[in-house]
């Protein structure tokens, strides 16, 4: 019961570092694996625009991920079991160098940390901050998972009201 | 499967404050144990509803008692919500009824500390189980949920966050242990939170989800939250506060504390 094994989760997951940048950043930068033999690498778009505004690191999954003592399966992508992580390049901007390391479990994102961002700035420095290891944001997933309990604000809808609690409450199967 | 013991675990649930209230005891109940929770959600109830005339909140808001003539819970409660509103900078104030640019709506008392009752109450409906001796035992209220102990030895309680959109579905899941795990959020049309300093709709977030010691604590600054938006995310994570906050965009914000005990 304590296997979290809910929905599988969609590889292409995207992480977004929240930026708030003046003006725009785009950057693309290819990643290489801290594992030189498997020459995976995995395209990072990392997007803002006006200050205030959420832009997205969309990480691609690795087109081929294979670890270096299996065969290569080319065209698909492959599950690896293990946890690495992949230090991208150092990327000059406009605004400052910024680098990002992102862990993979598999072909699943786990976590994205960043290890250079701008800082001469005061604007640059709220993007340090904010983009820093101590906030994440991902997709928004919907799962089905078994739990005790439910938290989320209440529905006042006729019938949930009646059923919904009480029914999630009990979905321990 | 039962922490301490092998007889017998409860399950009840009873419709109070217009919302369902969920008591999930994993050990043997001593005798009215159980009747004494439901009853003192009774009491606040009958405090603190800004649906009733008679509560003692809303004979506060209609100038009928003065401070001084309140029940030590009340004062209690508008202590913390005094403390809270300090803390959030002014996001989290019981008294955004009472503002002329908000427009009165049933339910949405002149001096309305909902936005922490529900929390409060668990942390005292938690403190009275303790006392006779329960451990291990989950409280829901309205989608507020206190844990303590365990649900089995080997377990963790496994808290589900309400997917805002899909009423079937949960968008995570953690698995806490003598915690609270309180939501604020604007899942329906017209249930909107209002920010106290424009007198306008909150923007920017559905729901923020927080998990902490002290229920109403994680209430409180689960609302303050969805009224300060993205730019409050910040402020959260810094205090180590574990926090996750599903924005409009359906993205997810979470802070490191929060993905420690996430598991799904």
């Amino acid at each position: 019961m304590s296997n979290s094994n809910t929905e599988a989760r969609t590889i292409r997951r995207a992480a977004t570092v929240v930026v708030a940048t003046a003006g725009t950043i785009t950057l693309l930068a290819n990643f290489h694996t801290t594992s030189a033999s498997t020459g995976s690498s995995a395209n990072v778009a990392v997007t803002g625009s006006n200050a205030q505004t959420t832009s997205s690191a969309g990480v691609a999954a690795p087109t081929t991920s294979t670890p270096a003592h299996s065969p290569s399966s080319a065209g698909t992508t492959t599950t690896v079991a293990a946890q690495r992580t992949v230090t991208g390049p150092d990327v000059s901007t406009q605004y400052g160098d910024v680098q990002v390391r992102v862990t993979l479990n598999g072909t699943r994102l786990v976590d994205v940390q960043a290890l250079r961002l701008p800082s001469d700035r005061s604007r640059s420095v709220s993007i340090s901050r904010r983009a820093g290891p101590e906030l994440r944001s991902e997709a928004l997933t919907a799962q089905s998972a078994n739990i005790d309990a439910v938290s989320g604000a209440s529905y006042t809808s006729d019938g949930y009201i009646q059923s919904l609690q009480g029914a999630m409450d009990r979905a321990r199967t | 499967m039962i922490p301490g013991s092998a007889t017998g675990s409860t399950l009840r649930v009873e419709h109070i404050w217009g919302t369902a209230i969920t008591f999930d005891c994993r050990d043997p109940l001593p005798n009215d144990a159980g009747d004494e929770v439901f009853q003192w959600f009774r009491r606040v109830d009958d405090l603190f509803s800004t649906w009733r005339v008679d509560s003692e909140i809303s004979r506060l808001a209609r100038g009928e008692l003065a401070r001084g003539d309140l029940s030590v819970e009340t004062r209690t409660v508008l202590d913390l919500c005094d403390d809270v509103m300090v803390e959030t900078h002014g996001a989290f104030d019981i008294h955004v009824g009472a503002d002329p640019r908000v427009a009165p709506r049933e339910g949405l008392g002149r001096i309305d500390p909902s936005g922490m009752v529900k929390g409060w109450a668990l942390d005292r409906a938690a403190e009275r189980l303790e006392a006779h001796g329960v451990s291990n035992f989950m409280l829901n209220a309205g989608g507020d949920v206190v844990v303590r102990g365990r649900p089995a030895p080997a377990e963790q309680w496994r808290v589900g966050i309400q997917h805002p959109w899909r009423r079937d579905k949960v968008a995570a899941v953690v698995e806490v242990e003598d915690q609270a795990v309180a939501t604020s959020g604007c899942y329906e049309l017209g249930d909107h939170i209002i920010d106290p300093r424009t007198g306008k709709p909150a923007q920017g977030l559905v729901a923020v989800t927080i998990i902490g010691d002290d229920a109403a604590l994680a209430d409180a600054r689960a609302t303050a939250a969805m009224v300060r938006g993205r730019d409050g995310l910040d402020e959260l994570a810094n205090a180590g506060i574990a926090a996750m906050a599903i924005g409009d965009d359906a993205r997810v914000t979470v802070t490191e504390p929060f993905s420690r005990v996430r598991v799904g």
